[in-house]
């Protein structure tokens, strides 16, 4: 885990579950003998170790601990940057402090805010709370939760900080408005009839309380996810927006820059430990990964697997053939024959080591980068920040080693990593548009801009798309951009 | 500076490398509390072997930075116990680790198990060749494990380093492949052996051609992709050169930091500190039993941290030192010949011969790894003895781990200047078209070499530098002038266009100006013998039981091979007496004398 000191690496999976289960015995000890001296107190309901063990588990599918902790910060008690289109806003402290967290909520205040929206003071939470998809959440799954925010979680006395959004965009009431149009109303989550139990609670996991969608599926104009679930077409898990310069891919059937090409047991190896023989997690995933799947139960990672393979196809592009390898590289490589290629020699110096001429890696450890949906994503954010910035494979219980991938910008220059970048996207038989150019790598290194593909202008250097209505009119930016905390922690 | 008592814990473990490693692996297996302590900074191969800003000679060769500083602390060293020693305050002869990994970190990858006559030398000497054949003052013993004891261990080290090698017989059964002087294995190595680079192919050629037996040298980087039992990973290496001195980027070369940190990390049970240097082991009043270490933080504070279970790990002589410091044991004195810590201190006996091919032939050193071809024909006791009168022995191999661009512009060639155009023309012909073959001897244990505190000098933490008086013997210099004469049939068969021999010399004392290795064993040896080994079989201290010390300071001589995969299987087997026997017991002597 990330959360630790510098010198002090203390291993914590399910300590603090631990730890406070046992401050939780204390505390019930505390309020019998506060009921025998005639005292009264907020907190003296019953609760079974149990469910405070189910709630930590219910957090972990929730993955709380991601967005409510801050970089290097103490788990849940808030402060992550969360950037959005009209300023940064703060997660907050959600330990049962009662002055700073949410020690003072009622269960029925907690399931307002969890699946409503709506804060203790009656106020709407920003949506980069997942709240739409937290509103199919089972009754049984959050009093569980609550118990264990109640009781599993250690108090933090750390004031949330304001959001940095300035008059009038900082106004609250508009959310309301927003939450009455793009919310569902809560309801807890009923499969469909005749579905296969286990793809019924995949489904239940993607939609509800995973709430992959927030960062999987396409948000409109209204910031909202175009689709909560697959009754909302190929839209849903179709792929979003960059979040923190990492695009999130798509989740569908997509041969080429979906997981078409997966089979399930990947889909669960992945969520599992973050590795396969043919991809490797980075980014906001790893996170994902590192703080939450890796701890579902195997029946539960299987569900989600099959769920999403399950998910109707989607229509692939006019155009677009499936990916076919093509030896032409590896060959042209293998005879150091690189000219014509402006990317080729620096993939050979700097590239190759790991990758392989062939493009296909080390299983497990050196994601192979021929027909690798994250290198042909239509967005190329995401590959050139890693070549820019690096990565690390989050240590899981069931991969403990961080295998890490160098960042290069103080080794190679804009151009140069440009070069890589549309080198690499159009190799091997990948064939995205080499249209990566040194002002894009120069803004995602400088100013930490997404490269834009898509939008009116402003991060894309493509002028041809003015004018054209696009759904999402303000840029690639468009969405609640948590920062990641493994990306903090990377190679260099 | 203040001080500081931590609440106690079951287990401290001094050092983070190899063994530090496996002992705190294994006791947080066994569900006790283990705090390790490391003297220097967190180490990754994320940080330290990005690539490719960690193929850098200049920082990771030249200044040295996997290695300890010598202003913090260092050692005092003399020949003679006439002379007064004086600090070694440039690295050069031998280079001790800092930081999380240790020597485990900037080691080359040589994986060697012990020979069966390696490990109870002193026993078969004399029984092949009597009791007189010991020379005057030579300390010769065993170590009181045998071969058979030790293979299940050998094994599991084996596997968690990912050693790639060829195994002569499995189970009995002959492979076809391999040193027909290894002694059997219960299994065959994880991963097959690393390829011959080109030097250690025509290597492999003209020892079977002079009659000899070549195999290919047991190394622990993965000649493949491999997952150890913990679950850590290591790619696939690509002799790349950059193994010794540096973090290797391809996590093929094992360390601490790729085959055992991760898993180690998971358990909850486990805490890392670095830059606590541990200054002294703290004993009860009765002196028998140990309570805790106090060590100095970043910030100079000196804590306390109480513990059940000390685990000396550290480097071989910081674990001579740290007992001599807290008094557990009692000193060796040569002069009486009383005492056991800082007694049989030994090195490696290593020269190193340089052959030029013809021009035709570029040996293209730049390539390397920890693989190699060797032969065993002239280690241990492989060939009589009797006529020649010394005891000991040397493989010889050719052992390319890269020749980088300042080592080998800084490589000197006998009878040419050294600067000008003659040099040049020079040093570029040694590098394309010469290298080089080891003879790696062992180094027998006097009653004269041996460390202990030294009377004048202090480290930066004001305690006493530990002292080596060393010198080479002549039973050493016979070995190892013995062993090289033998190359010349080699050299021959390779059709070598030159060769410069190198070996030791009659009256030329040990110099610690010069690289030779970090092999340093010996000084608080593990033994049946209360009075002439400081440890018991299980590494545990005779005087002190709740004490164990872990290392190459155990093995009561020097062996031909490497010291690491010893020192590996040596921690395995402690820490199966310890989990199996010394916790279920009352936490006394696992051997009564």
């Amino acid at each position: 885990m990330v959360l630790q000191s510098h010198d002090v690496i203390r291993h914590t999976s399910d300590t603090v579950v631990k730890t406070m289960i046992k401050g939780l015995k204390t505390a019930l000890g505390a309020v019998t003998v506060g009921l025998l001296a005639g005292t009264t107190l907020a907190h003296a309901q019953s609760t079974d170790d149990e469910l405070v063990k189910k709630g930590a588990y219910v957090a972990r599918l929730g993955d709380c601990v991601a967005c409510h902790t801050a970089l290097h910060g103490q788990v849940y008690a808030g402060g992550l940057s969360i950037q959005t289109p009209i300023g940064t806003i703060y997660s907050t402290n959600i330990t049962p402090d009662p002055t700073n967290g949410i020690g003072s909520y009622t269960f029925e205040e907690f399931d307002e805010a969890l699946r409503h929206g709506i804060r203790k003071d009656g106020s709407t939470l920003y949506p980069a709370m997942p709240y739409p998809s937290f509103a199919r959440m089972t009754q049984d799954d959050m009093k569980a939760l609550y118990a264990y925010f109640m009781h599993g979680v250690k108090p933090v006395a750390q004031p949330n900080k304001a959001p940095g959004i300035s008059w009038p965009l900082s106004m609250r009431w508009p959310l309301a408005i927003w939450r009455s149009v793009f919310a569902p109303a809560p309801k807890a989550f009923v499969p469909a009839a005749g579905t296969d139990a286990e793809i019924a609670r995949g489904e239940y996991l993607v939609t509800g309380p995973g709430h992959c969608g927030a960062c999987h599926t396409p948000r409109g104009f209204g910031m909202q996810e175009k689709a909560l679930d697959a009754s909302g077409g190929p839209v849903f898990l179709a792929g979003g927006a960059p979040i923190d310069n990492w695009v999130a891919p798509s989740l569908r059937n997509d041969p080429v820059e979906g997981i078409g090409s997966w089979p399930e047991e990947e889909v669960y190896q992945f969520l599992k430990s973050g590795r396969t023989d043919h991809a490797a997690v980075f980014g906001g995933m790893a996170d994902v990964v590192g703080w939450s799947t890796q701890y579902f139960t195997d029946a539960d990672l299987h569900a989600m697997a099959k769920y999403l393979k399950a998910l109707p196809p989607v229509p692939v592009p006019p155009g677009r053939s499936a990916y076919t390898y093509d030896a032409s590289t590896a060959q042209a490589l293998d005879s150091n024959n690189t000219s014509g290629a402006p990317g080729a020699s620096v993939y050979v110096e700097q590239c190759a080591i790991c990758h392989r001429n062939d493009g296909g890696g080390v299983a497990r450890m050196f994601p192979p980068l021929a027909g690798n949906p994250v290198v042909v994503s239509a967005d190329p954010t995401s590959i050139a920040h890693i070549i820019v910035a690096g990565a690390v494979l989050p240590p899981t219980n069931w991969a403990p080693s961080a295998v890490a991938m160098p960042g290069y910008k103080s080794v190679l220059s804009d151009q140069q990593m440009a070069d890589v970048v549309n080198f690499i996207r159009t190799s091997w038989g990948n064939k995205a548009p080499a249209n990566v150019t040194a002002a894009d790598i120069q803004k995602l290194r400088v100013d930490h801009a997404p490269i834009s593909t898509a939008s009116w202008g402003f991060g894309s250097a493509d002028a041809a798309t003015w004018g054209v209505y696009h759904p999402q009119p303000y840029g690639a930016g468009w969405t609640f951009s948590p920062q990641t905390h493994t990306g903090e922690d990377a190679a260099q | 500076m203040t001080e500081k008592t931590l609440s106690p814990v079951d287990v401290v473990v001094v050092g983070s490398g190899w063994a530090g490693s496996i002992m705190a692996k294994e006791l947080c297996e066994a569900g006790l509390s283990v705090v390790m302590l490391e003297r220097r900074g967190r180490r990754s191969t994320a940080r330290d072997g990005a690539y490719p800003s960690s193929l850098d000679e200049l920082e990771g060769a030249v200044r040295y930075k996997l290695f300890q500083n010598p202003a913090d602390t260092t050692v005092t060293v003399r020949n003679r116990m006439d002379q007064e020693a004086v600090p070694y305050r440039r690295l050069a002869a031998f280079l001790p680790g800092a930081g999380v990994g240790g020597a485990g970190l900037h080691w080359t990858g040589v994986h060697f198990r012990a020979t069966p006559q390696d490990l109870r030398l002193r026993s078969h000497i004399v029984e092949r060749y009597g009791r007189a054949f010991i020379p005057e003052g030579m300390n010769l013993q065993d170590y009181g494990v045998t071969y058979e004891e030790l293979e299940p261990f050998f094994d599991r080290a084996e596997k968690v380093f990912g050693t790639s090698g060829e195994a002569y017989t499995v189970g009995g059964k002959a492979t076809g492949k391999g040193n027909i002087f290894a002694p059997d294995r219960s299994d065959d190595f994880p991963l097959p052996p690393l390829r011959d680079v080109y030097t250690a192919h025509l290597f492999r050629q003209a020892a079977a051609e002079a009659g000899y037996h070549p195999y290919a040298m047991p190394a622990a980087n993965a000649s493949q992709p491999y997952t150890n039992p913990y679950g850590a990973q290591m790619g696939p290496c690509n002799f790349c050169g950059y193994c010794s001195d540096y973090a290797c980027y391809m996590y093929a070369k094992a360390s601490p930091n790729v085959n055992i940190m991760p898993a180690l990390r998971r358990h909850e049970n486990f805490t890392l500190r670095s830059n606590a240097h541990v200054l002294k082991v703290l004993l009860d009043s009765t002196g028998r039993k140990a309570t805790g270490v106090v060590y100095q933080d970043a910030e100079g504070n000196h804590i306390t941290q109480p513990a059940g279970l000390v685990i000396l790990a550290a480097f071989q002589f910081h674990n001579v030192h740290l007992m001599l410091l807290s008094g557990i044991g009692k000193a060796y004195d040569p002069v009486s010949n009383t005492g056991t810590v800082g007694r049989n201190f030994t090195y490696q006996n290593i020269t190193n011969s340089t052959v030029w091919m013809p021009p035709t032939r570029s040996t293209d050193q730049f390539i390397g790894s920890a693989g190699g071809v060797a032969i065993d024909d002239f280690n241990c006791d492989n060939f009589d003895h009797g006529p020649h009168g010394f005891i000991g022995g040397s493989p010889l191999w050719v052992n390319q781990a890269g020749v980088k661009p300042i080592a080998g512009a800084k490589a000197t060639t006998p009878g040419v200047p050294r600067w000008g155009s003659a040099w040049k023309k020079a040093a570029i012909d040694t590098y394309r078209h010469s290298f080089t073959i080891n003879a790696q001897g062992s180094n027998m244990a006097y009653r004269d070499v041996y460390l202990d505190l030294d009377p004048t000098w202090r480290t930066s933490y004001g305690q006493p530098m530990l002292r080596m008086t060393f010198d080479w013997k002549d039973n050493d210099i016979r070995m190892n002038r013995y062993v090289i004469g033998h190359l010349e049939g080699i050299v021959k068969a390779l059709g070598a266009r030159d060769v410069q021999y190198g070996m030791r010399e009659e009256g030329k004392p040990f110099d610690v100006r010069a690289y030779q290795t970090t092999h340093l064993c010996g000084g608080a040896v593990m033994g049946e013998d209360p009075k002439t080994s400081a440890l018991n079989r299980y590494l545990q201290s005779w005087d002190v039981p709740n004490v164990f010390v872990v290392g190459a300071n155990a093995f009561p001589q020097g062996m031909g091979y490497n010291p690491t995969g010893l020192v590996a299987a040596l921690a395995y087997w402690s820490a199966y007496h310890i989990r199996t026997q010394w916790l279920k017991g009352n936490g006394g002597p696992l051997v009564t004398p």
